[in-house]
């Protein structure tokens, strides 16, 4: 079969399996439409939050954004950061809201601040992280579709937005639960399959993680001894060593990546759908389990995918590849746009190096590592089809998780917590899908149309989870005299401080004329980059809180009593 | 209430011990003092960029199943006293 039709084969089946489960678990009571009725086994669980948790960044441009834009070992941000969150979540947030056992995460902020005030900053902070965040994944549909089914970015985004629409709005969080949990397999299983290839290929070792530490089949060399003499022979600089700026900035990148990670709402109200505190515990160790698989093969796809396209490119040292020779994957991506040649000395080969005065390797987008990587390896053509569902699954499963997290926001904290409280079960049921319905269209609206703000996505998210709703939920709950003046204060202050730095490198709302940086350097802040920046507004949101609650009245007994239950034996 | 207190207090000791190690592997050994570490062979790797792009990601998981265990065996032990307690009540009043 052609590769375009046994691709459609295949992204169809895993559409036919979403659209299947969305119809066996419908959500019949708010219960199971805002928590899956609080019955999911906690090992479930954890492969549906791996699933949720790993979107289309993760799965397409994690490993090229390790492997090229940052230098190999500067990527460490991302691994370190996007795991070492859920140790975080597991020990000071997961297990207490759990216990507090109510729906949503501006809920608990409501409550335990006694402030319907407290409760709308909240609801906002998860709106505008959750919103930057799914266009992004709405992007990946798009593009995913675009580049694997040739079908136009708008037709691959709508037909996208069509799946998610039915199974969310049908099955809530239990519809969109086991669905997780079929993307998971699909992903997990499309991503290390290549990764378990080209390790054999280079090393003979099957396993990519420790491939990634043995020696090169061709010359008996370690793998990242080469890879560093290769690079830097080519005027790059050494891949294992190379600090993202500065190690102070990735000490604050990872910092902010790890607390965002923690403070992300869709991440949080996957551990309410566990039946107890204890499950809540286990299901975070196995979530990590499961993000581990592909978060440990990543690292060994990026510095082994390197190698290989640039030994391609220049297969023995001051020998370059003929343009006319390049295989056949090249052509196919220089379509794309995702590789560029430009023959600058007009001599017919392909000179690839980092000197941009001579490098005619002019484009290789970071997506390319993970896409072209079947096609680099050799692999059959269901490979590749695999990895085109694989990377629809990863956006899918999170997009859905997202649109969860807005659409109960805003039918039970704002719907039912402040503008009507007396609907009832069955017409806040009703309005959730209503919501879950117009948060869709929305969300695929700004995915077809796309707003600057896009390209601000990670640090904005993180730097909103990380500056507003870690410190507020970590205070209420290990703090016990934390009062609404000194949380509110707490969470405007992180979050005006965070707005204010990335916008000022970026413009507001990252339209970049209005940057107003002025004469300031940029990163002028021990320099930290903007994307960095939100373990700085996490550390003002604590000191502000802090400093404000000890001249600011105490919260009264039924508070207490509450952060006494939240903190009582599960 | 003080059973309540003496759970609680646990449960504090045992996150910041996890904590500690949480914040000293990945943010000491595979950050600040990388360089040094890199000095060091772990087979083909450099153990500091090891610790960066593999160690720490292991690590963490035991992390979280050792928080589980032990909390969830501590939940098992209070509550156990609880009942106990109680059941002494009941036949306290007899």
């Amino acid at each position: 079969m052609e590769l375009r039709e046994l691709t459609y084969v295949v992204v169809g089946l895993t559409f036919l399996v979403y659209v299947s489960i969305a119809i066996w678990a419908r959500a019949g009571s708010t219960k199971e439409f805002y928590v899956a009725g609080g019955s999911v086994n906690p090992i479930a669980n954890g492969m549906a939050t791996a699933a949720d948790w790993m979107s289309a960044a993760s799965f397409i441009s994690m490993a090229g954004l390790i492997g090229f834009a940052y230098d190999g070992y500067g990527g460490s941000v991302f691994l370190l950061g996007w795991t070492g969150g859920y140790v975080l979540l597991a020990t000071c947030i997961a297990p207490y809201l759990r216990k507090y056992g109510k729906y949503t995460v501006p809920e608990f902020i409501g409550e335990r601040y006694y402030s319907k005030a407290a409760r709308l900053v909240a609801v906002a902070c998860l709106i505008i992280a959750s919103l930057t965040y799914v266009i992004g994944q709405m992007k990946g549909i798009g593009v995913a579709f675009s580049r694997f089914l040739e079908t136009g970015y708008e037709q691959g985004l709508i037909i996208g937005m069509v799946i998610v629409f039915f199974y969310a709005v049908l099955g809530g969080m239990k519809g969109i639960t086991y669905t997780q949990i079929a993307q998971y397999m699909i992903l997990i299983f499309a991503y290390t399959i290549p990764a378990i290839f080209i390790s054999i290929q280079l090393t003979g070792n099957p396993v990519p993680q420790l491939g990634l530490g043995s020696t090169l089949l061709s010359d008996g060399t370690y793998l990242l001894d080469k890879l560093d003499l290769v690079l830097t022979d080519i005027g790059f600089k050494e891949y294992t060593t190379t600090a993202r700026l500065s190690s102070l900035n990735m000490f604050f990148y990872t910092m902010s990546l790890m607390i965002g990670t923690a403070g992300l709402p869709h991440v949080i109200i996957r551990f309410f759908t566990v039946p107890s505190v204890k499950d809540a515990r286990i299901s975070a160790g196995w979530a990590l389990v499961f993000i581990a698989i592909l978060y440990t093969t990543a690292p060994a796809l990026a510095a082994m995918a390197r190698l290989n396209l640039t030994e391609t490119i220049e297969p023995i040292p001051g020998e370059y590849l003929a343009y006319g020779d390049r295989p056949q994957w090249f052509k196919n991506w220089e379509i794309t746009g995702l590789l560029e040649h430009e023959d600058k000395n007009e001599d017919g080969l392909i000179q690839y190096n980092a000197d941009p005065e001579t490098n005619e390797m002019v484009t290789i987008d970071n997506d390319i590592l993970v896409l072209a990587n079947p096609e680099i390896a050799g692999l059959p053509n269901w490979v590749i089809a695999l990895v085109a569902a694989g990377g629809l699954a990863a956006a899918l499963s999170t997009a859905a998780g997202l649109l969860l997290a807005m659409s109960s926001a805003i039918s039970h904290d704002l719907l039912k917590g402040v503008l009507k409280p007396d609907i009832s079960e069955r017409g806040e049921l009703t309005a959730s899908r209503v919501f879950m319905g117009l948060t869709v269209v929305v969300a695929g609206y700004l995915g077809l149309s796309p707003p600057d703000f896009v390209a601000g996505t990670v640090a904005l998210a993180f730097g909103l989870a990380a500056a507003s709703l870690f410190p507020a939920i970590v205070l209420g709950i290990f703090y016990k005299p934390m009062n609404t003046a000194g949380a509110v204060s707490g969470m405007l202050a992180g979050i005006g401080v965070t707005l204010y730095y990335v916008f000022q490198h970026s413009g507001i709302m990252f339209v970049k004329e209005t940057a107003f940086l002025g004469s300031m350097s940029p990163n002028w802040f021990f320099g930290i980059e903007p994307n960095a920046f939100g373990a700085v507004g996490a550390i003002v949101n604590f000191v502000v809180a802090l400093v404000v609650c000890r001249f600011t009245s105490k919260p009264p007994a039924e508070v207490l009593a509450l952060v006494d239950r939240i903190r009582s034996p599960g | 209430m003080n059973n309540t207190n003496a759970y609680w207090q646990a449960n504090i000791r045992l996150i910041v011990k996890l904590l500690l190690i949480w914040f000293v592997v990945p943010f000491l050994g595979g950050i600040v003092f990388v360089d040094l570490l890199n000095e060091v062979r772990f087979g083909g790797y450099k153990l500091g960029f090891w610790i960066a792009q593999q160690g720490s990601i292991y690590l963490f998981v035991v992390l979280i199943f050792i928080y589980a265990r032990q909390m969830n065996k501590l939940d098992d032990q209070f509550s156990d006293e609880e009942l106990e307690e109680l059941h002494t009540d009941a036949n306290g009043r007899d």
